[in-house]
């Protein structure tokens, strides 16, 4: 063992390894994506490592390597988990040989989500064994055991970090090299009546499965990770995760200053719930508070606890309306239940009145290639009525103000289905679908084939920027290279397109405004399904051009290269345009906006 | 309880992290336990970015308002925009140099940094225990980089003893494993620079 500082990702992935993982596959998605970067850059090549084109396929590919006895982990955020369930509730009925661990990252607030579902509901509907570590150090610790408990059960087991979690560091002690365990399977065992499923089947494993997690329950509840610190008054906290770090820094600090404490019940089993674990603990208080985020899944469980063993306890949380039902459990808002239960007069210090703060949204980054082709499509259309179908990527970012052009968001590659539904109800209106180059291999396809075999009339917009730019520049099947260093043949969209039936698909440098904007007219107006791909590399990963500058003396301060195109690299300063050197990228979008020539490369010296 | 509550603030990109993985480096050398916790994601693109940073025992990364032994801003609105979470009395060590936001550019509104460490200025001696303001532009003439900001800002919260356990020392012998040995004679001047 030695000491590392290490973020929550890295924990999992590097324990994944201690663990003698073989095959890892996943989709990213903040806050999941480094731990599968974790085990790909630590990788002698002994561990299969592959960013999938999407999370089913990731988990297919776990699953197969998994029936042939090897340790496999699949990762994903919370949304990426719909995409997956399809095999995974079928997976768990059939089991697995190898360990399986299914790592959903899940992400309170949420910060970098469309939704706050809680994957903790979501094993108890799949019936799959759940692990909901409250630190680094606590999720290096479960992989262990979930790999264990996955092979003892032959079922796949859910590792559910949230993102404070996920992204936060700690000073941890990990595994040496030499501690690593190695399980070399032997591969396949052929064996229809155990890999093929059939209802017979199903409905044998089903009373098998309800069997094995009434035991785990028990199980459950002697794991010491569910641990009890006792109070000295009869009243209880319950708690998860980060918020019961956050419990237990409350009342450390509570302690020390001689107040009454609750006694406090951490949950880092949540399914299957240990329900007499959770029985005793209630039996000791009289009134409990559930501090938890997401869904109120430990609440609803012990209230059932309550009715089931005839408890008069009063259980407060999220239903009661005493924790708020969505968002984070940050620190002030924990001190602010648990005063509000404890009768706490709460002490702070002054809260300072501050003058106004400028906004700072998040924005397309100076030189982004989405700019030029959001804006050149705005031109092209203007005044027409028109569908701007928008996707997940940081494209979604086309929605701020000035560009206005994202009309709606919902999923990956929902854009295409909602543009063709738009133009079902509208059929004069222009359908646009813009789509990211990842996420047109994750989920799109299926969308183009859906809209030519229908008939559509739309315009699909790939924005190609040769990396999943969003996340952190995963590799992705357009781009040539995989996660375990190898060079391949880029799957090249447009013959993707063609072999659709895609009759025009056009590829347009979005950096050649007039250009792009002419080719935007010209395809739009052609009937049925057509495509424009804007290439052009994401601009975090080259280094910029030379920067422009603007001529003060041609400038007559209209600041149409603010207003049209809203880029961090132009600037007010002392009241006249100006562009800021150190972001300023070099792309030259905002020189061909300006009507009076006065934007042009900056002279060096 | 000893917990040196640390935050360190400003938008994204600016280099807070490095600042940040150097301070738990010093710790750990020191056997103190470290836990840290920042922003990453979408709201990286630009956004006003935070990283909390606690030394010694404690079981959660994040702080709670009133709570931070110290706060290093990276950016004068965005240390303005903690400072609920420093404890009366606390430090503040902040860049003066205002980055502007695409929204203020679109509003026309000039957006000043001055107004900004002004307000800082009102509250010191009170509010504010000990108030270091970098002027940031000098700095990076006098030091000849543009990529030092972070490390001027931790060596003047290093060197006014506002780390803890962690003094300057600890912080340059981090550095030297960290850093790539040809930026080692930059960084260390860029850590001596502010006056505190």
């Amino acid at each position: 063992m030695h000491k590392e500082f290490v973020m929550g990702n890295e924990a999992i992935g590097k324990a994944c390894m201690a663990a003698g993982v073989q095959v890892v596959a996943g989709y990213p998605g903040t806050p999941s994506t480094e731990v599968l970067e974790t085990i790909a850059k630590e990788n002698d090549g002994s561990i299969y490592v592959e960013w999938s084109v999407n999370e089913k396929a990731a988990l297919e590919v776990a699953a197969g390597a998994s029936y042939s006895g090897a340790r496999t982990l699949v990762t994903m955020k919370q949304v990426g988990l719909n995409v997956a369930s399809d095999p995974l509730m079928s997976l768990e009925y059939i089991g697995v040989e190898g360990g399986m661990v299914v790592l959903v990252a899940d992400d309170p607030g949420p910060i970098s989500s469309q939704t706050e579902q809680d994957t903790r509901t979501f094993a108890e509907y799949s019936k799959l064994p759940c692990f909901d570590p409250s630190d680094a150090k606590e999720a290096y610790d479960m992989i262990f055991e979930a790999y264990e408990l996955s092979e003892k059960y032959k079922t796949p087991v859910f590792m559910r970090p949230t993102t404070r979690v996920c992204h936060s560091y700690q000073s941890i002690d990990v595994r040496d090299y030499a501690e690593y365990e190695d399980h070399r399977p032997d591969g396949f065992v052929k064996d229809s009546s155990r890999w093929v499923i059939f209802p017979k089947l199903s409905y044998v494993n089903h009373a098998k499965i309800e069997e094995r997690n009434a035991g785990l329950s028990d199980e459950f509840s002697s794991n010491v990770r569910n641990a009890v610190t006792a109070g000295t008054v009869r009243k209880g906290i319950v708690a998860q995760g980060i918020s019961y770090a956050n419990v237990k820094d409350i009342l450390d600090e509570a302690s020390a200053q001689g107040r009454d404490v609750p006694s406090l019940l951490k949950i880092s089993t949540p399914f299957p719930f240990p329900e007499k674990l959770a029985c005793d603990f209630l039996k000791s208080v009289d009134e409990v508070l559930v501090i938890e985020e997401l869904d109120p899944y430990i609440e609803r469980h012990l209230v059932y606890v309550c009715g089931r063993a005839g408890l008069n306890v009063s259980i407060k949380g999220k239903i009661t309306g005493d924790v708020a039902p969505s968002g984070e459990n940050l620190p002030d808002l924990v001190q602010k239940y648990i005063s509000g239960f404890m009768g706490w007069e709460s002490a702070s210090s002054d809260a300072v009145k501050t003058p106004e703060l400028p906004v700072r949204p998040p924005v397309l980054c100076a030189g982004c290639p989405h700019r030029a082709s959001f804006y050149a499509v705005k031109k092209a259309m203007k005044g027409k009525e028109t569908i701007f179908a928008g996707d997940i990527g940081c494209y979604t970012l086309g929605n701020a103000m000035p560009l206005d052009m994202v009309d709606t968001c919902l999923c990956m590659g929902a854009g295409l289905g909602i543009a063709q539904g738009v133009g079902r109800v509208k059929p004069d209106t222009k359908c646009f679908a813009f789509v990211g180059d990842s996420t047109f291999f994750a989920s799109a396809i299926t969308g183009v084939v859906n809209a030519v075999y229908n008939q559509a009339d739309m315009t699909l917009i790939v924005l190609d920027n040769s990396t999943t730019a969003m996340t952190g520049h995963q590799p992705h099947p357009g781009t040539g290279h995989t996660m375990m260093g190898e060079f391949t043949d880029k799957i090249d969209i447009e013959n993707i397109l063609r072999g659709i039936g895609v009759g025009t698909v056009v590829r347009q440098d979005p950096f050649k405004l007039d250009e792009a904007v002419e080719t935007v007219k010209r395809v739009a107006d052609e009937p049925g399904v057509k495509a424009i791909i804007f290439e052009a590399p994401c601009a975090v990963l080259f280094k910029p051009e030379t920067p422009y500058e603007i001529d003060l003396d041609k400038c007559v301060d209209c600041k149409m290269c603010i207003r049209e195109i809203g880029c961090p690299g132009v600037v007010l300063k002392d009241g006249r345009v100006a562009i800021d050197e150190a972001l300023c990228n070099g792309c030259g979008l905002c020189s061909q906006i300006c009507p009076c020539g006065a934007i042009g490369k900056a002279v060096k010296e | 309880m000893s917990t040196t509550n640390i935050i360190l603030c400003g938008v994204g990109g600016q280099g807070t992290v490095l600042a940040s993985k150097l301070t738990a480096a010093a710790s750990m050398a020191k056997n103190l336990d470290v836990r840290s916790a920042e922003t990453i994601g979408m709201a990286q693109r630009g956004g006003s970015v935070m990283s909390y940073l606690r030394i010694g025992e404690c079981a959660s990364p994040l702080i709670k308002s009133g709570c931070a032994d110290i706060i290093i801003g990276f950016e004068p609105a965005e240390t303005v925009r903690v400072l609920n979470y420093l404890k009366n009395g606390g430090t503040v060590i902040t860049s003066d140099r205002a980055m502007m936001p695409v929204t203020a550019a679109l509003q026309g509104s000039d957006y000043e940094g001055a107004k900004m460490t002004d307000f800082l200025k009102s509250l010191e001696g009170d509010r504010i225990g000990k108030l270091v303001i970098v002027n940031t532009d000098e700095a990076l003439r006098d030091l000849g980089s543009a990529k030092v900001l972070n490390m001027v800002l931790l060596g003047a919260a290093a060197r006014g003893g506002f780390l803890g356990e962690v003094g300057i020392e600890d912080i340059k012998e981090a550095l030297v494993k960290k850093v790539k040995p040809q930026f080692h004679e930059l960084n260390f001047k860029a850590l001596e620079y502010a006056s505190v």
